[in-house]
């Protein structure tokens, strides 16, 4: 046990060791975040977004406590609009369905357009397995497989990537030399892209929400790839976690307010697509079957706990956005679909908090994602109260747990406190007038390898307060 | 010097002739006693000078705080139920530290929610300021008989900010010091990788945060840099230090007291 988390700590240390290494990981990561801030923190300010937020929060709160209510009419009204519904349990269970359906369908060519749950459940993988060829179609995705990278954000996967690094990977897959110009760089993947999408067999897409009430399908997207994928090809598979829902087309109204601007920094999003079944009879476009994948994969844990609030995430990205670890360990370093402080919260739960031990510790608790959450989930204190649950369960360090409790010896008495400070403080401070903590080694040195310990003044406050000259009656 | 009182109902009458008497008890937090004694003097000797009577109740030790952000909530309660006794007769109690303030104030109801000392925290919890805080907001100070030469930029604390939403009142504060050139620092909201245990826990995080804050206070050209949380300024001087830069770093309470000239 001791073995395994040292070495997981180890290997989180290792990532993080190479973000910070990364100069252009450095600077394209702080710079997208500056970016964000500059056209989104105005908007926060307005009163209306406190009352959207608000709202939202009370929608998704809603939701969740009536879930099975409302996944089961969203389900009836798919179905009854000729679409296909399969509950997958878990990740496994989720990835039979749609590698047995290409399978049936021999789908050779398969396009997907952008989808966290899609990554959670490792469906490419599984589908290339048979053969299969999956193309990501979101420019960001696009970029990534050519990369053979996971997302590094859950909006703008590839935000770590630099104009001239993306260059280099299209010019691979183009097989010539491409300018290093955005405009030039995205006509290339669009070109590309455009054969597949006519030449698919199947589109495969995420959910931004479905609407209970109508059993509609809603995609929130920039590019137009998710019309595409969800058109073009004669079969489409919705995958979507089954915390997805709003009850009418009503509730989504706040959040298709907030979600673009939160997430993009957009008035309003480029495209929302609502797809309700099928196409019928006399529609001329559209895939002949729909499938819809509602995947589990843990989430019914967490509802009715104490982190319930964590489902009501609308996936807007802003957490990240404004995180300080994040803009430095970038979010590859947390080894996870989800990074960021959502991702420091929801892959413990999901994944077990074993499989994430770091993860709740790589938080400096400064709120600021609490703060600008489009959901208002309480994010710090969530990562605050997971490392309450790693202590309870017995992975805290011994070492800590002892410290932990001295301390606590000594501050309950108040006295003994003041006597043993009493012996210390002249001590370090003569330790600290002979630079003798401010080498870097000895009890000290996670802090001294780094930073200058404070010189002691060598006695207390309470000490000097006692002492003092009685000027005013206190 | 002015300093007309909020009209707040639980305030004490003023007394005849001389200086409405507030009573304020000094929460120093166990940092401030062990390493900082100067600033918890600077904060009396402010307070005492705008007629407030200071008093430090000896029995105060850690608030809990370190304990409760590590995840050790039995630590913390623990440490807690003592500090809440010590404060048990003060009419306000003014922190020096606004992380240690947060603590009392947000964390502590429902930390004993449920508990014995329940209505104790509540009640502690109604009574506790930051230092700049209790200056603005408690006491009303508008203006200050203090100057002070420098170029000098603030550094706010995540918690002052976002936990207690102190961060127009220093900045006020820092305005009436005659001399004082105030220049905003760049990212001001952004964690100066501090954190508590995370500072030691994570320390190549902390410091690659710390290294941007430290950017930031060079490029001010401040040769001050101000603050309301010596867990914070600690950190941001040590690595100021450690990288040779001479930027003087002192608790709001410090550079009132040293130029106050009444």
């Amino acid at each position: 046990m001791v073995g395994l988390s040292a070495a997981s700590r180890q290997a989180f240390d290792a990532r993080v060791r190479d973000a910070l290494a990364d100069e252009v990981l450095q600077k394209v990561v702080a710079e997208g975040q500056d970016y964000m801030q500059a056209l989104v923190e105005p908007v926060r300010a307005e009163a209306q977004w406190a009352a959207a937020v608000d709202e939202i929060a009370r929608i998704r709160a809603h939701t969740l406590a009536h879930l099975d209510r409302y996944v089961d009419e969203f389900a009836t009204n798919v179905e009854a609009r000729g679409g296909k519904v399969f509950f997958a349990a878990d990740a496994a269970e989720a990835r039979r369905y749609v590698v047995d359906l290409a399978q049936r369908q021999r789908a050779k060519l398969i396009v997907k357009s952008k989808s966290m749950v899609t990554e959670e459940i490792e469906l490419n993988p599984a589908l290339e397995s048979i053969g299969a060829k999956v193309v990501e179609t979101d420019l960001g995705e696009f970029i990534l497989q050519l990369a053979h990278e996971k997302p590094f954000h859950i909006v703008a996967p590839a935000i770590h990537k630099s104009l001239e690094q993306i260059r280099e990977l299209f010019s691979t897959a183009a097989g010539r030399e491409l300018k290093a110009d955005a405009q030039a760089l995205t006509e290339y993947a669009r070109g590309a892209l455009r054969e597949q999408f006519f030449a698919a067999d199947m589109g495969i897409s995420g959910c931004n929400f479905g609407v209970a009430a109508s059993g509609t399908v809603v995609l929130v997207t920039n590019e137009g790839n998710g019309r595409m994928t969800t058109t073009l090809p004669r079969t489409h598979v919705v995958v979507m976690g089954v915390e997805r829902l709003v009850p009418t087309f009503a509730d989504l109204a706040p959040i298709l307010k907030v979600l673009p601007w939160a997430g993009a920094g957009e008035r309003i999003t480029a495209y929302v697509t609502a797809i309700t079944g099928p196409r019928r009879d006399d529609e001329a476009d559209g895939p002949s079957e729909l499938h819809v994948v509602i995947v589990d994969n843990g989430r019914s844990r967490i509802l009715g706990g104490k982190y319930e609030k964590i489902l009501t995430c609308i996936r807007c990205g802003a957490c990240l956005d404004v995180c300080p670890v994040y803009r430095k360990i970038g979010g590859h370093s947390y080894d996870s679909v989800y990074p960021g402080p959502i991702g420091a919260v929801l892959s413990p739960l999901l994944d077990g908090l074993a499989c994430h031990a770091e993860l709740p510790f790589a938080s400096s608790l400064c709120g600021a994602c609490t703060e600008v959450c489009s959901a208002g989930i309480p994010l710090a204190d969530y990562i605050r109260q997971l490392r309450e649950d790693s202590v309870s369960n017995g992975s805290a360090p011994t070492a800590w747990r002892l410290g932990f409790q001295a301390f606590a010896a000594a501050a309950v008495r108040p006295r003994f406190w003041a006597a043993a400070e009493a012996v210390a403080l002249p001590f370090l401070r003569l330790l600290s007038e002979r630079g003798a903590l401010f080498n870097g080694r000895g009890p000290l040195a996670a802090w001294t390898r780094r930073r200058d310990f404070p010189r002691a003044e060598g006695t207390s406050f309470r000490a000097q307060w006692r002492r003092r000259p009685k000027r005013r009656a206190s | 010097m002015t300093h007309p009182l909020r009209s707040t109902p639980d305030l004490p009458a003023s007394t005849p002739g001389g200086p409405v008497a507030v009573r304020a008890s000094l929460m120093v937090t166990c940092l401030g006693d062990a390493l900082f004694p100067r600033v918890g003097l600077a904060a009396a000797r402010v307070l005492g000078n705008l007629g407030v009577a200071v008093d430090f109740p000896p029995g105060q030790t850690c608030c809990g705080q370190p304990a409760f952000n590590a995840g050790h909530r039995d630590v913390a309660r623990r440490v807690a139920r003592p500090f809440l006794r010590a404060f048990a007769d003060s009419e306000y109690v003014v922190s020096i530290s606004g992380s240690c303030a947060a603590m009392v104030r947000e964390e502590y109801p429902r930390m004993f929610a449920g508990h014995a000392e329940e209505a104790t925290a509540v009640h502690l919890a109604s009574r506790t300021f930051e230092f700049s805080e209790f200056l603005v907001d408690v006491l009303g100070v508008t203006d200050l008989p203090v100057s002070r030469h420098a170029r000098a930029t603030f550094h706010h604390s995540c918690q002052t900010r976002r936990l207690l939403g102190v961060v127009e009142q220093p900045v006020r504060l820092l305005c009436m010091v005659e001399g004082l050139e105030y220049v905003p620092l760049t990212g001001a909201d952004r964690c100066c990788g501090f954190g508590g245990t995370f500072a030691v826990k994570m320390p190549e995080i902390s410091t690659a945060m710390l290294d941007e804050k430290v950017d930031h206070i060079v490029e001010t050209g401040a040769d001050l840099l101000i603050g309301l949380d010596m867990s914070c300024l600690m950190n941001i001087e040590g690595r100021l230090r450690r990288r040779g830069r001479a930027v003087e770093v002192r608790h709001l309470a410090e550079v009132l007291a040293a130029g106050w000239s009444a």
